[in-house]
């Protein structure tokens, strides 16, 4: 617990699983569970750094704006998810594939 | 005690939730009546709180209760209660007035298409001047002062299907703004000088010598004293509007367009008391220059409204002139230092004239029926020309008519009487004895007992000429008077309640004597020391004395006063002697003054309404002819010139470079369509392995 | 002791993570989540950042994850509380995302980053953050405002029926 490694081993584990999450999920809410993790991850590295090595408090500023963004992240996704759940009747992104078009 | 005021706060908003929200459900079940209870159980809990504070009977007693609400670190806002004598008093008043009016209502209104609004605005509206009598600061202070105007507003614009109605409540808002904006200032002022909006703290801070240290540094090096001066004066014109001063008086008639039980309790009794109440609390912190123009002002106001009310032929305006009037005296008092004397007439005022107005709206409440009865909707049910002789078929109305005309007029075994006489009083010795303020330096302080003692007599005048051509001699429409009946007894009780409390004893128990106001009154209100410090102050207790000295000359000469007031009206209006279009004509200009309100409407709209729609009009048309015409416009035109230049250029060169890469990535696109999948995920995957080449590149 | 805690908590963010990763049950997975975001808040605790801890649980437990439940359930039609979800491309997210996490790893774990300091023990970072965010970070703070807002009329107008 004294050593940045262990925060930064769990921070890429985190990381890691978040970006798998992201990758292989079809269920939207799922993916965007997993950028929660990967967010989890960042803020973690950021608050552990600014312990451990810039001493100030900037690190947590930083996490403060990340969690900000995530909230109005989550709720800007969720607001497409519902819609493409009223226009699919599904939420599943690998057949959200309209792009290809 | 705290708690029984804060039951006498939130009770009355009670009755408006109630009335707003669930009401139209019992409108056919008496759900008025919910408020009245409500009103007359907040009546019992504040003369439970009159039985305690006089059994205490101690003139510096006092409570607060205070809560933090705003924080900001340097700068906090608390709001809570502040409970004195005056509190107790001002809280019966209002508690009185409110219940008795809700009761009036009942039969008043009955019919009304929007009964249940009325009553809960009636509910509101105590609510919140309940707020303004228990508030501990100004800047609670004026958040309930916004409200009662408000409620003002809803309640003048009652029949907005009237225009005049509909235009009398926006007079009366933007009217009142104008004040507000004036007590906003100097409240700011205060605040940011002394950090604090609390009664008490700004009169502990500025006796300590706060405002002289601070008031210079944070304002550019002025004089804190004139600073002072300046704060307390805007803080007067919030007062200025909502008591209707002048020259911000002109909605005050206007609102008589409102139901008139409505009149009686906002515009008689309590709101336009609210501008009085306010200067009641910060008269510790006036300066003489400050007390000078609010004497000046309160002085100017009395006798102004009183000559326009002897021309008005409305019974209403008659008595918002007069209202008018009486505000003026007590601010008068208030300028004069006479403190106990404004409140007192305050007090008594909201007796007599809420009877006043009470009776008269049973007049017009008979007149309107009886109209009604013949099918007549043209005759204006309020112009006393159209009245006359109806004492007989009105004696209840009448008889408290009488009582409450010889109150306002200064007439001896009524209330009003002792009241009036302090502040002629407290004029005398002002004018006698003052040396600060401006009014004393420019030699002017004996205008002040000359406009006290001629709006007496003007009062007298006009309350008798009311009487005469509403009550006496002969019916002036016989057919309308055929149909006149007295009203009922809800409407007639609070009328005989509020007659009873317009005599004098009331307010001098346990002493009984006609000619002095010694007595539980005199004993529990007393005024209040002046916390300023800085520069000539008023000087109090000299003036208590002088007040002595002054009081049997004062009351002699008002007696005279009022009683030729009264004689000329008895000759004029009762036994014709005097016929009064001669009298009219003789007078020519000053009476189409006077009828005409001295034009001081026409000069509103002329000099300062007119003048700035045409400045906005010429500042609109300078903005599209010249602005957006040549400026605008005139750029739009040239920057269209060269567009056209320059896309000449642009098809040429620029759109022949954009085609060829064109044909370079149609085909590159062609090439990689087959890893476009449109699938996000896999997407995904390429950045990640883009990403990890590029990593793996410049590391190996 | 603390020491014990911290690896157990680095322990219950790991499995729990990965239970979000590779469970079957969205339900579970939700639940799940809230266990990391709770360990998170803990791994704040050991690092001295008690505001952003707090704020974690608040935003995070109480505010996103609700969200997200509402999400899931807005989206399925519910008979049991078992959703089953698939996952796509398995074979090849696992390898990509092995390699990212190697190359994260061999990147940062080498460095010394810390040298021969101390880790800093912040008291009380409520006041350092509100005064930050008052003076360094003010124009940070009134974009992220506007970005809030953004976000909630945003929000608002893409969950109405008619887009």
């Amino acid at each position: 617990m004294d050593h940045l490694s262990s925060y930064l081993v769990l921070s890429a584990i985190l990381f890691s699983l978040g970006l798998y999450t992201v990758v292989t999920r079809r269920n939207a809410v799922a993916i965007l569970m997993g950028v929660e993790l990967i967010l989890n991850a960042a803020n973690i590295n950021f608050v552990a750094f600014s312990k451990f090595v810039t001493h100030n408090l900037d690190g947590h500023l930083m996490s403060v704006f990340i969690i900000m963004l995530a909230a109005a992240e989550a709720a800007v996704a969720l607001a497409i998810v519902l819609n493409l759940y009223n226009d699919r009747g599904h939420i599943n992104v690998d057949e959200a594939n309209a792009l290809k078009q | 005690m705290i708690k029984l005021a804060l039951f006498i706060l939130f009770l009355p908003l009670f009755s408006f939730v109630f009335q707003i929200f669930s009401f139209r459900r019992f409108e056919e079940k008496k759900g008025e009546w919910v408020s009245v209870g409500i009103q007359f159980v907040t009546l019992i809990l504040s003369l439970v709180m009159l039985g305690m504070m006089l059994s205490k009977s101690d003139p510096n007693f006092s409570i607060e209760l205070h809560q933090s609400w705003l924080d900001l670190g340097i700068f906090k806002i608390d709001l809570g209660v502040y409970i004195d004598n005056i509190t107790v008093i001002m809280l019966v008043v209002v508690a009185l007035i409110s219940s008795l009016v809700h009761l009036y209502s009942t039969a008043y209104m009955a019919g009304d298409v929007r009964f249940s609004r009325y009553f809960g605005f009636l509910g509101i509206f105590t609510f919140s001047m309940n707020g303004i009598v228990l508030a501990n600061s100004l800047f609670m202070i004026y958040i309930f002062w916004e409200l009662v105007g408000l409620s003002s507003y809803l309640l003048i614009g009652h029949w907005w299907e009237k225009d005049s109605a509909a235009n009398a409540s926006k007079k009366a808002f933007i009217t009142n703004r104008v004040g507000d904006i004036g007590m906003f200032t100097g409240m700011l002022i205060i605040a940011t000088v002394l950090g604090t909006f609390n009664f008490q703290l700004i009169g502990e801070r500025i006796h300590d010598g706060m405002w002289a240290a601070n008031a210079g540094m944070l304002f550019g090096g002025i004089d804190p004293h004139k600073l002072l001066t300046v704060a307390g004066v805007l803080v007067f014109m919030g007062a200025v509007g909502k008591s209707a001063q002048f020259p911000l008086h002109v909605w005050l008639p206007d609102a008589m367009e409102g139901p008139t039980p409505v009149s009686a309790l906002i515009h008689a009794a309590t709101m336009v008391a609210a501008g009085v109440y306010l200067v009641v609390r910060i008269f510790p912190f006036l300066t003489a220059d400050a007390m000078a123009t609010i004497a000046f002002i309160g002085g100017l106001t009395a006798i102004y409204a009183a000559t326009i009310a002897i021309t008005q032929n409305d019974i209403k305006k008659v008595l918002a002139y007069s209202t008018v009037s009486q505000l003026g005296y007590m601010i008068m008092a208030l300028g004069t230092g006479a403190y106990v004397a404004g409140f007192f007439h305050l007090v008594t005022h909201a007796m007599f004239k809420g009877a006043l107005f009470l009776a008269s709206g049973s007049v017009i409440h008979a007149m309107h029926h009886s109209l009604h009865h013949l099918n007549d909707h043209d005759t204006d049910p309020q112009d006393m020309r159209n009245m006359g002789g109806l004492r007989s078929k009105m004696p209840i109305t009448f008889g408290v008519f009488m009582v409450t005309t010889a109150a306002i007029s200064g007439i001896p075994l009524f209330s009003g009487f002792l009241s009036k006489d302090a502040i002629l009083a407290g004029t005398w010795t002002y004018a006698a004895n003052v040396h600060d303020g401006w009014l004393a330096n420019l030699h002017l302080a004996w205008i002040l007992p000359v406009f006290g003692f001629g709006a007496a007599a003007i009062t007298a005048f006009y309350m008798f000429r009311l009487i005469f051509m509403t009550f006496y001699g002969e019916a002036k429409q016989p057919q309308i008077f055929k149909h006149i009946k007295e009203s009922p007894n809800v409407m007639t009780i609070p009328l005989i309640v509020l007659a009873i409390l317009s005599l004098f004893f009331v307010f001098t128990l346990p002493s009984v004597n006609p000619i002095s106001d010694h007595g539980w009154f005199t004993t529990v209100v007393q005024s209040p020391e002046s916390a300023v410090t800085t520069g000539p102050a008023f000087d109090l207790e000299h003036f208590e004395h002088g007040m002595h000295e002054a009081h049997v000359p004062a009351m002699v000469t008002s007696l005279l006063v009022a009683g030729l007031g009264i004689l000329l009206s008895v000759l004029v209006y009762l036994l014709n002697k005097i016929s009064a279009e001669k009298l009219a004509a003789k007078l020519g200009a000053l009476y189409r003054g006077s009828y005409n309100k001295w034009y001081m409407d026409e000069f509103y709209i002329n000099g300062i309404i007119r003048p700035f729609l045409k400045g906005c009009n010429a500042i609109g048309r300078f903005d599209l002819d010249f602005y957006d015409h040549y400026l605008i416009n005139g750029w739009g035109r040239n920057t269209k010139r060269t567009s056209k230049g320059v896309g000449m250029a642009d098809d040429l060169i620029v759109d022949g470079a954009v085609n060829f890469a064109g044909i370079i990535f149609q085909w590159l696109g062609w090439t990689l369509k087959f890893i476009q999948t449109g699938k996000i995920q896999n997407y995904l995957i390429f950045v990640l392995i883009g990403a990890a080449l590029l990593y793996v590149v410049n590391v190996f | 002791m603390a020491d014990f805690i911290f690896w157990v908590i680095w322990a219950l963010i790991v499995a729990s993570a990965a239970l979000v990763a590779f469970g079957n049950n969205l339900i579970h997975s939700v639940f799940a989540l809230m266990g990391t975001f709770l360990g998170v808040a803990g791994i704040y605790i050991f690092l001295n950042a008690d505001f952003l801890a707090v704020t974690q649980i608040v935003v995070y437990v109480g505010g996103i994850l609700v969200l997200l439940v509402f999400g899931i359930m807005l989206t399925n039609q519910i008979s049991t509380a078992q959703i089953s979800q698939s996952s796509v491309q398995k074979g090849l997210g696992l390898v990509v995302v092995l390699g990212v996490a190697t190359i994260i790893l061999t990147a940062v774990l080498p460095h010394d980053w810390v040298g021969s300091t101390l880790p800093m023990e912040f008291a009380d970072t409520v006041t350092g953050i509100g005064n930050l965010l008052f003076t360094d970070y003010l124009i940070l703070f009134e974009i992220a405002s506007v970005l809030l807002l953004g976000a909630l009329i945003g929000a608002a107008t893409l969950a109405r029926k008619e887009l």
